[in-house]
């Protein structure tokens, strides 16, 4: 094999050795302690921020995503619901626990099992100017009526001129969960990435989950809003900010989760808490410490915050669940190339979901997906510590 | 049929039909221990049969309603006004039902009216010719599917509806925009792939919007679940209005058009399904790709009402009835307009390949929906030979004006400003949009 067609990680190795990196003596340190003591799942910065504030709740990402909901059904009577078991059976997820009886069968619709039929309605009803929330059960599903996504909602406004808009809100958990399988494991990110006219955001914590929900609910276009079932019980601090009913992300805009001067993580939806408690245990262990950061946004995806991080710490590695080829971190690791190459002192590096259709048995799953410790072991590599 | 066992015959067909598919073998040698696992696919299928009309022997007969484009006939004398109303008797053979009173046979209209269908049918067909020849002098590109033959359709129900209602239709849809208010220049412009165009360049021949008309879709089928959506709203804001919602026998196939039947049927919503039955879908006769080519039916639990496309009054007749209905809070309707399109699917397609040319001649000569109108007109002297050439020279004329018009437009100028706009709503864009390499990026705020 020519040398050229040889893994970047072998070229790392094969280079010359550089100097260690010096052990952080950073104060952020200290208080990611603190955080990690409390809760593995999220990040220093994060409690920093709440270290004060009184007004702080614990909220589920279940709770924040079933109160973006309910906050944006009272605000705007154009704002309905479909999908199946939406309504009487509570949400197959709990998602929509308690919204029919709060506004109604008008407003909260169980849809029959058709997935291509619903969406198309949906898609109808936003082109008429009402704002449908289209909940698919999963996203695998979606897969049915995904050319009424990307055909009829995604490009219809650019096909008629921008004189047909169509305000509707793709919304569902996404990527895999424990134990169900190939079918119903995929991650869509990359799928719905690609194509213009979409907006994608996927949200990791309880504050994402609410704010990007109700700024999809709001934004004109149409939004997939990729959640994720394993995150749906997770707990995570609410501001007082967050709590009230005018609060959203604006799109486009990661966030720095943990800061770190040595690598660069770049992640999305569950990862990020696994980068997160990779990050401390390479603090730990190596005494490096790496910057997290939660993408929040798929499309428009904040490439400025990626960049900005390589040109500090010279050093990225992506993490995701979806398949590694033509994925989400394929496309920031060529965005790396494009705008940060001079500033990288190794080869980008990125942890994926294996190209496998899911298998069912634990062991082989759990080898399908980054791990917490898969994540800082490469990490630990690429940084040759 | 390879296997003839006795369990195949106890079976029925449909469990002999999994038979068949498993293993050979294995059945000739244990055919009795597969009964049990098989006896609730046998079961369930047989109840079905006994509907009033049994749906399968129809399936390949000849057309009952009429095509006759001149079918219509007057039942007292035409009024001196021009905005007087009289009434028109429809001929009986212009309509079949399924679970449904057909419609009245008498219609009201008015000479204006009368003419004025008639100019905006010459106006299609004027227009669709004029793209034809723009067409063949490689002015437009890509897909053209020219709806010559059809303009009954088109023509018939907008004269049926207001501007409330809502048309949806697949990609043979410049004669409905035009009548949903879009001019023949915007149209030819978008053709032309003028800035001016009514997509401003960007949808071409397939893609064309205004008020009240949702497009010109591209995807057969996914147009139906869209309409049904658009019906949806009618009834989410009670407006007591109707979506119309087109697509041709060939999408009649597609699931989602099943999909959208059950949706629409179980919340009541006031959706006009209408299958354009030009008898082929591309060059698949009806025959050859529906089970059931009475499409009229295909709603099962939907009524359905069978128009003869190719009369206007009997188009607006029955979709005038059809609004009745969903305004009266009735739910959906299936109509089925028989038409036949002179031209071939698209323009690439000869379209003699599939049919026959004595065919094509037949249905032009004796029953082409704007020919048929015109003897009506003269019959019942709406209007004079001359005044009809009068119209004829004033469709004519406005066309051709309008397509010089069209042909003189700018084409958008390819700058990033105009590429990139529209594909998000202004002011909720991104920062910037990728162009085709990183140097192309085209930042919103410049």
């Amino acid at each position: 094999m020519s040398r050229i067609l040889r893994p970047a990680a072998r070229l790392t190795r094969a280079a010359a050795p550089r100097a260690p990196i010096a052990p952080s003596t950073s104060t952020l340190a200290q208080v990611s302690r603190a955080a990690l003591a409390r809760n593995a799942y999220y990040g220093a910065s994060q409690t920093r921020a709440y270290a004060d504030g009184s007004g702080v709740k614990e909220y589920t990402v279940r709770d924040a995503l079933n109160e973006a909901l309910a906050e944006e059904l009272e605000a705007n009577p154009k704002v309905f619901i479909l999908g199946e078991e939406v309504a009487q059976y509570n949400g197959a997820y709990k998602v929509t626990k308690g919204l029919l009886d709060r506004f109604g069968e008008k407003r909260v619709i169980d849809t029959p099992i058709t997935e291509s039929g619903f969406t198309g309605l949906a898609v109808g009803a936003a082109l008429s100017g009402l704002h449908p929330v289209c909940e698919f059960m999963t996203f695998n599903f979606a897969m049915q009526a995904i050319d009424q996504i990307v055909n009829s909602a995604a490009k219809t406004l650019y096909m008629s001129g921008g004189i047909q808009p169509c305000n509707i809100t793709f919304r569902g958990p996404n990527g895999f969960a424990a134990g169900v399988a190939a079918q119903h494991s995929q991650d869509y990110s990359a799928w719905y990435g690609s194509i213009p006219g979409l907006k994608v955001v996927s949200p990791w914590s309880a504050e994402d989950a609410k704010g990007l929900l109700k700024a999809a609910i709001r934004d004109p276009n149409p939004v997939c809003v990729l959640e994720n079932e394993l995150m749906y019980g997770q707990s995570f601090p609410m501001s007082e900010a967050a709590q009230k009913d005018d609060f959203v992300i604006p799109f486009g805009k990661a966030k720095i989760e943990r800061a770190g001067k040595d690598l660069t993580i770049v992640s999305l939806s569950r990862c990020v808490g696994q980068a997160l408690v990779a990050a401390e245990g390479l603090k730990k262990k190596y005494g490096v410490e790496a910057e997290v950061i939660n993408l929040r946004s798929v499309k428009p995806l904040d490439v400025e915050t990626i960049i900005q991080s390589i040109k500090k710490t010279h050093r990225l590695m992506v993490v995701e669940s979806g398949y590694p080829m033509f994925g989400v971190s394929a496309e920031i690791l060529a965005l790396s190339m494009e705008y940060a190459f001079d500033y990288l002192d190794a080869p980008a590096q990125r942890v994926t979901g294996a190209e496998v259709p899911t298998p069912y048995a634990q062991g082989l799953e759990e080898m399908s997906f980054p791990t917490e410790q898969l994540i800082e072991d490469h990490a630990a590599k690429l940084l040759r510590v | 049929m390879p296997v003839k066992s006795p369990t195949s015959q106890i079976l029925g067909t449909s469990a002999c039909y999994l038979l068949v598919n498993l293993n050979l073998s294995l059945i000739v040698q244990r055919p009795l221990p597969d009964l049990a696992m098989f006896s609730r696919a046998a079961r369930v299928p047989r109840a079905l049969a006994s509907r009033t009309r049994a749906p399968i022997a129809l399936a390949a007969r000849p057309r009952f309603v009429t095509t006759d484009a001149a079918s219509s006939s007057l039942s007292a004398k035409v009024p001196k006004d021009d905005n007087e109303t009289f009434s028109v008797n429809l001929s009986d053979e212009s309509f079949e039902t399924y679970e449904l009173d057909p419609p009245p046979y008498t219609i009201d209209v008015t000479k204006a009216e009368l003419k004025q269908m008639y100019y905006d049918m010459v106006a299609v067909r004027q227009m669709e010719m004029a793209a034809d020849r723009l067409y063949k002098e490689k002015k437009i590109r890509g897909f053209c599917h020219l709806s010559t033959g059809q303009e009954a359709v088109a023509v018939g129900i907008e004269h049926a509806i207001t501007k409330e209602d809502d048309i949806i239709t697949a990609y043979r849809c410049h004669g409905f925009a035009l009548m949903r208010g879009g001019t023949v220049r915007s149209i030819i412009g978008e053709l032309l792939g003028r800035r001016e165009g009514i997509a401003y360049g960007k949808g071409g021949s397939m893609h064309m919007f205004s008020k009240g008309f949702y497009g010109g879709n591209g995807i057969v089928g996914a147009q139906v679940p869209v309409g049904a959506g658009l019906a949806f709203a009618h009834k989410y804001n009670d407006t007591k209005k109707a979506s119309i919602i087109l697509y041709g026998d060939g999408a009649s196939n597609q699931g989602q058009v099943f999909e959208a039947f059950n949706m629409a049927k179980l919340w009541n919503l006031p959706a006009l399904f209408g299958c354009e039955n030009n008898k082929y879908g591309m060059g698949t006769s009806a025959a050859r790709s529906s089970a059931l080519t009475d499409y009229y039916k295909r709603g099962q639990y939907i009524p359905g009402l069978k128009v003869n496309g190719m009369d206007i009054l009997a188009v607006k007749a029955a979709v005038k009835y059809g609004t009745e209905w969903t305004a009266a809070d009735k739910g959906p309707m299936v109509l089925e307009y028989v038409t036949y399109r002179y031209g071939g699917h698209s323009m690439s397609d000869p379209g003699t390949t599939y049919r026959t040319r004595e065919e094509i001649q037949r249905m032009r000569s004796t029953n082409d929906p704007i020919a048929g109108l015109k003897q009506r007109i003269l019959d019942w002297e709406v209007a004079s030979e001359d005044e009809l050439k009068k119209i004829d020279k004033e469709a004519r004329s406005h066309v051709q004006e309008e397509v010089a018009i069209a042909e003189a437009m700018a084409v958008p100028e390819p700058k990033p400003s105009i590429l990139y706009e529209d594909i998000y709503v202004r002011g909720s864009e991104p920062k910037f949009i990728r162009g085709r390499h990183a140097d192309e990026n085209y930042y919103f705020n410049q």
